[in-house]
């Protein structure tokens, strides 16, 4: 019972940290329409700028954050509007190529300035705390706190203000969001920026339980496209409730798997959830 | 340098079958494999495997070939019925559970170690370099042979019915084409090939290891045909030899620009492959031979 317990709590940690960087995926998947594979890069370059703030620079790790958010959010708008923004027309498997390839010149950027070497933050050592039976990281109590005040704001965000409401008219209907003096570019910028920004604070949260290498993102980008897929391609609530269960997914099994295989249960997860139920949990077009 | 310009080119045919395979599925109908190094190393295990328990080594690519198809068929029976982005994130999850499995068994695949000692075919009776010449010739061959047979599939009947489900699937179900049948047949038909590829390459490396199939191969491949000619397998073919020439010469690039650690001089090859695939998305998505579209044969007249 601790056993199962335990791997509750932590599966709802872990999913927690994964629910940041799938919101900033479906948020993009959802106003542009094509699955960005890039946002593996987005989340280790959040990582290491958060890192340069942290260590480099000294700074604490709130104020990191928001550096990671700007910097991972400007990447993004930056590399959409060069690389990807022309491609649109094409369809949405060309993008996502496109994000692939986007994805490899980014990530190898990161190694050509920073090695292979793992990094990791300046943080003060803390001991376990004890519930009982079951133990709980401050750390990761910490990182769980930071997750649940982003995702809110970012909820916050898309329901009250007039950008929020924009961007969701535009997930919707882009031809009614234009008719209704919506532009739709100026919406597709603001959506990478704020999704691509996620991201990266996602691959800091990430980066705060172990340590950081080029390859931070690339290794949670198939549970972020398991959590998104699970929840509802699409569903910005649905990659919430998606990233919950891809957590507790994981933990569990991990009581009857080897812990390498744990990147294996988003896939069988996904297999599972596409055979059954294609919609996902919360529902989103699906064909 | 002779050896290294036969090894080059065997390379070359050997990224060409992996091109046709996903020409044949991308361009024919319009489905994309993300997982084209999974396929690739489940033949190179399926293979290894086989000759290692005393197969013949063509016995082991027939295995390959039709693991390939099987695991193909399995892959893509989940998502067939929905959009054609989930296939793409299945079969990037597939490629990284087959990593991980060959990474994992040891007592199947040993491990991160890898198998070494693969059976390379007539290699006593001829020597190093003869053995890598006909084993040249040979990989050679089998991309002409694979080249016509897709080149014949293209033009034919059933070719054209792959196309008219890329351009516009319920158009071609209405017309009475069974789509899913189809795609289910292709990605079977694909999978086996790059299979066959994996195959082709164990028994030419003597060994293989989860790193030989990192999804940086994929990403080759995806360049390949992008430079190529998506819907077209002489373009696929010219682009797979572009891409590995483009490769290599990046080898050589890197080895000019000094003051460089290892590590950055790897990453800057990578930065130069992703920017190839993106430019040639940008300035020539029709790849360097485009799809020639053959018209439709006029109904034989009628006689009464």
């Amino acid at each position: 019972m601790t056993l199962f317990l335990q791997a509750l709590m932590n599966g709802l940690m872990t999913g927690a940290l994964i629910a940041v960087p799938a919101v900033g995926f479906s948020a993009i998947f959802a106003v542009l329409r094509y699955p960005n594979f890039a946002i593996a890069s987005y989340a280790t370059i959040g990582a290491f700028a958060a890192w340069w703030a942290n260590v480099v620079l000294g700074l604490p790790i709130i104020p990191a954050l928001v550096i990671a958010f700007a910097i991972a959010g400007a990447v993004g708008v930056v590399a959409e509007e060069s690389a990807l923004s022309r491609l649109r027309g094409n369809g949405a498997l060309i993008v996502a190529i496109a994000s692939i390839a986007l994805n490899l010149v980014l990530e190898n950027i990161v190694r050509f300035i920073f090695g292979n070497d793992m990094r990791g933050y300046d943080l003060p050592l803390m001991r376990d705390m004890r519930f009982g039976d079951l133990r709980i990281g401050p750390q990761q109590l910490q990182s769980l706190a930071l997750a649940v005040v982003i995702m809110a704001g970012m909820f916050a965000f898309l329901r009250y203000t007039r950008f929020g409401k924009a961007m969701r008219a535009v997930a919707d209907n882009p031809d009614l969001a234009r008719l209704k003096g919506i532009d739709p570019a100026r919406i597709a910028i603001v959506t990478v920026f704020l999704g691509a920004g996620l991201t990266g604070v996602g691959g800091v949260l990430i980066g705060l339980d172990t340590s950081i290498d080029p390859l931070t993102g690339y290794r949670v980008l198939l549970s972020v496209f398991a959590a998104a897929v699970l929840g509802g391609l699409g569903s910005i609530p649905g990659a919430v409730v998606g990233a919950l269960a891809l957590g507790i997914a994981e933990e569990l099994a991990l009581i009857a798997v080897p812990a390498t295989y744990r990147t294996a249960v988003g896939f069988i997860a996904i297999l599972i959830m596409l055979t059954f139920r294609p919609r996902g949990i919360l529902g989103e077009r699906a064909v | 340098m002779l050896s290294y310009v036969i090894f080059t080119l065997t390379l070359c045919g050997i990224y060409a079958l992996l091109a046709l395979s996903l020409n044949l599925i991308w361009g024919g109908v319009g489905l994309v494999n993300l997982g084209l190094a999974g396929f690739f190393a489940v033949g190179a295990y399926a293979s290894a495997l086989a000759t290692g328990a005393g197969a013949p080594v063509l016995i082991g690519w027939t295995a390959a070939l039709a693991v390939g198809a099987v695991v193909g068929l399995v892959v893509t029976f989940a998502t067939l019925r929905l959009r054609d982005d989930y296939l793409a994130i299945v079969t990037l999850g597939f490629a990284e559970v087959i990593r991980l499995v060959a990474l994992n068994e040891r007592w199947l695949t040993k491990g991160s170690d890898g198998i070494s000692g693969i059976k390379a075919p007539l290699k006593a009776e001829l020597g190093l370099m003869g053995f890598n010449l006909f084993y040249l010739g040979l990989v050679t061959l089998i991309v002409a042979g694979v080249w016509l047979l897709l080149r014949r599939l293209d033009g034919s009947p059933y070719g054209r019915a792959m196309k008219a489900i890329r351009e516009d699937q319920q158009l071609a179900a209405f017309a009475g084409k069974t789509v899913l049948r189809f795609k289910l047949q292709a990605f079977a038909l694909s999978a086996a090939i790059a299979a066959l590829a994996g195959a082709l390459y164990a028994h030419f490396q003597s060994y293989v290891s989860p790193d030989h199939f990192q999804p940086l191969i994929t990403i080759y491949i995806f360049l390949a045909v992008t430079a190529g000619g998506v819907g077209r397998p002489s373009g696929a073919v010219v682009g797979a030899y572009l891409v590995v020439i483009f490769l290599e010469a990046t080898r050589f690039a890197t080895e000019w620009v000094p003051g460089l650690q290892p590590v950055q001089v790897a990453a800057l090859r990578e930065i130069l492959v992703g920017l190839a695939l993106i430019l040639v998305l940008h300035l020539r998505p029709q790849g360097l031979l485009p799809e020639r579209i053959p018209r439709a044969p006029k109904p034989a007249p009628f006689k009464a």
